[in-house]
């Protein structure tokens, strides 16, 4: 690992003018930044300690949400009692994701600017655009297992790894940035970006920029689940994930949230899926149609191809489950 | 300064930091590269936590830090002044085992023993954790209050420690004979 200074902020907005060093990172629970760190992959020269602001709390907001802080632990949130009755969807996400011991380490800001897994991007010796900008991706004619279906670009089909933000991206939430012009709030769905050709930049984060809290509106009406599919039970990401919330009145689905982990370079909202479902029956039949909307644009490169399909079933199971208990909660 | 038998140096001093292990302060002066593994192994000799992978896919370097299990490979020792950290030296010794060393020995919960510090510590943790309520994976419904600690339970919340001899079944049962009151 290459040295590097390191100091330990005290408030927000000291920690937001002590990252305006060149070469300067924020570390929070440290779990993805000194991985790669140690793989020479990230390369600060000066580190910000943010682990101990006072930004761990979970508040009630008046409109009948919720605020989250950027430092709470992955655990702590999952185990929240608010968060597990009223945005169940968030709990299950978030220990679907890592191990025990990770998530207790882990931060929601941390999490949700966590790096991608894709193979290539931890090979230093390989080509990557998104680790050195301007020298291909291998991942393209590679062992493109893991990668994207949709909203990839020639530059980049690398995944955003996290559980939690797609959860996070059914809900609408907002995250709360705080930089040296002040505070704002970016929806999740316009925080990340798509690769194109500068699959380096993930975010619309600004250098310098720190996550202070995420803001989760009052729950969406109807059944919440996260379903993740992966290689293995336990302790691996996502091959492909769906976090849905279904409400229906006799049947008929009214309302439906719907995204995709796993398939692209951020979680992947489908509101083609959530139109087709809408005022329809909630039947296998509809289910599927929906599915077929929202993996229309899906491209596999060869090795992943497999992942369209498993998109589909894994919407299908999921939301055949959110109906089933939708059924016997009458 | 004058220098109390406590005090470790490294060659490339960096930051002096203060920590506390198994209730006992130590002065350590460090570069701030030190991951929290390294300083207790490498600087305090205290090797019962392992290096298996050091980028935390394996759990061997378990321990706990104000109570709770994290990896200690992913986590900068300078992070850490003033935490409360217990590492396997902490919980028992030959002559007077902690419960969880005790059933782990009497279920031969292990064969070379080298994930087994990691997966005693996390058990303290994992323990904790569903006495607290805490939802896992395994869990059918997050929002109901308590947790049944049953087999599968059990090893989603201890699947961020993987054993190389796969002694799994034993090491279940071993953490089965704490919940169900064997060893107290
Ligand atoms: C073995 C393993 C398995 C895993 N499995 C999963 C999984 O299945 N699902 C999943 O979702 N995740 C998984 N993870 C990833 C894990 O969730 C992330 O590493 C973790 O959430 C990152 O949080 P952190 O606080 O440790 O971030 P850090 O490592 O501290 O930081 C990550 C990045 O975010 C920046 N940063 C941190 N906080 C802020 C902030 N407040 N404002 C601005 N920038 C900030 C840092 O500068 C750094 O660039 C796994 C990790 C490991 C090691
Ligand atoms: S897919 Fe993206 S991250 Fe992976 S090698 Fe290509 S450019 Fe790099
Ligand atoms: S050595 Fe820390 S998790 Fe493997
Ligand atoms: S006993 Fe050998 S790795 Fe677990």
């Amino acid at each position: 690992m290459r040295p590097f200074t390191y100091e330990r902020a005290t408030d927000p907005r000291a920690a937001v003018a002590a990252v305006s060093r060149t070469g300067a990172k924020f570390i929070s629970g440290g779990t993805n930044l000194l991985d790669l760190m140690k793989l020479d992959i990230e390369q600060p020269s000066h580190l910000v300690d943010i682990s101990r602001l006072p930004l761990k709390n979970i508040e009630e907001l008046p409109e009948g949400g919720i605020r989250i802080g950027a430092q709470a632990a992955n655990s702590d949130v999952a185990a929240d009692r608010r968060v597990r009755t009223r945005y169940p969807v968030l709990s299950e996400a978030l220990v679907a994701g890592a191990s025990g011991q990770l998530r207790n380490m882990a931060s929601i800001g941390g999490n949700l600017l966590q790096r991608t897994r894709c193979p290539y991007f931890y090979d230093t010796a390989a080509a990557c655009n998104k680790r050195v900008p301007g020298s291909g991706c291998a991942a393209l004619d590679g062992f493109n297992r893991v990668h994207a279906i949709l909203g990839a670009s020639d530059a980049c089909i690398a995944v955003h790894p996290s559980d939690m933000a797609v959860a996070m991206t059914a809900l609408e939430a907002e995250i709360e940035l705080l930089g040296d012009q002040g505070a704002r709030r970016v929806a999740i769905d316009d925080f990340y970006r798509l690769p194109g050709d500068t699959p380096h930049i993930e975010t619309v984060l600004q250098p310098g920029e720190m996550i202070t809290g995420v803001i989760l509106p009052a729950p969406p009406p109807g059944r919440q689940g996260y379903r993740k599919v992966r290689d293995r039970a336990s302790y691996a990401f996502a091959l492909v994930s769906v976090a849905a919330v279904v409400a229906a009145e006799r049947g008929t689905i009214t309302a439906a949230r719907v995204a995709f982990g796993g398939v692209a370079h951020k979680p992947w909202r489908s509101v083609e899926a959530e139109r087709i479902l809408t005022g329809q029956p909630a039947t296998m039949a509809n289910f599927r149609a929906a599915a077929e909307a929202a993996m229309a644009q899906a491209v596999g490169r060869g090795h992943n191809d497999f992942k369209i399909e498993l998109a589909k079933r894994t919407l299908c199971r999921s939301l055949a489950q959110l109906a089933g208990e939708l059924r016997r909660q009458l | 300064m004058a220098v109390s038998s406590n005090d470790v140096k490294m060659k490339s001093a960096g930051i002096g930091i203060a920590l506390t292990v198994n209730g006992r302060a130590h002065r350590l002066e460090l570069d701030p590269r030190t991951s929290l593994l390294d300083a207790l192994r490498e600087l305090l000799h205290l090797t019962g936590a392992k290096k298996g992978c050091d980028h935390g896919q394996c759990g061997a370097c378990t321990v706990l830090v104000n109570g709770r299990r994290i990896n200690s490979c992913l986590t900068l020792a300078v992070m850490h002044e003033d935490d409360d950290i217990v590492t396997i030296e902490g919980l028992g010794k030959p002559e007077a085992l902690h419960p969880l060393q005790a059933a782990f020995v009497e279920r031969d919960a292990f064969q070379c023993g080298y994930c087994t510090p990691g997966q005693i510590c996390s058990a303290i943790g994992m323990l904790a954790e569903a006495r607290a309520g805490w939802p896992s994976h395994a869990t059918v419904d997050v929002a109901a209050e308590g947790t049944t600690l049953t087999g599968a339970e059990i090893r989603e919340r201890m699947s961020g420690n993987i054993c190389r001899c796969a002694a799994y079944p034993n090491i279940v049962a071993a953490i089965r004979d704490i919940v169900e009151g064997v060893h107290r």
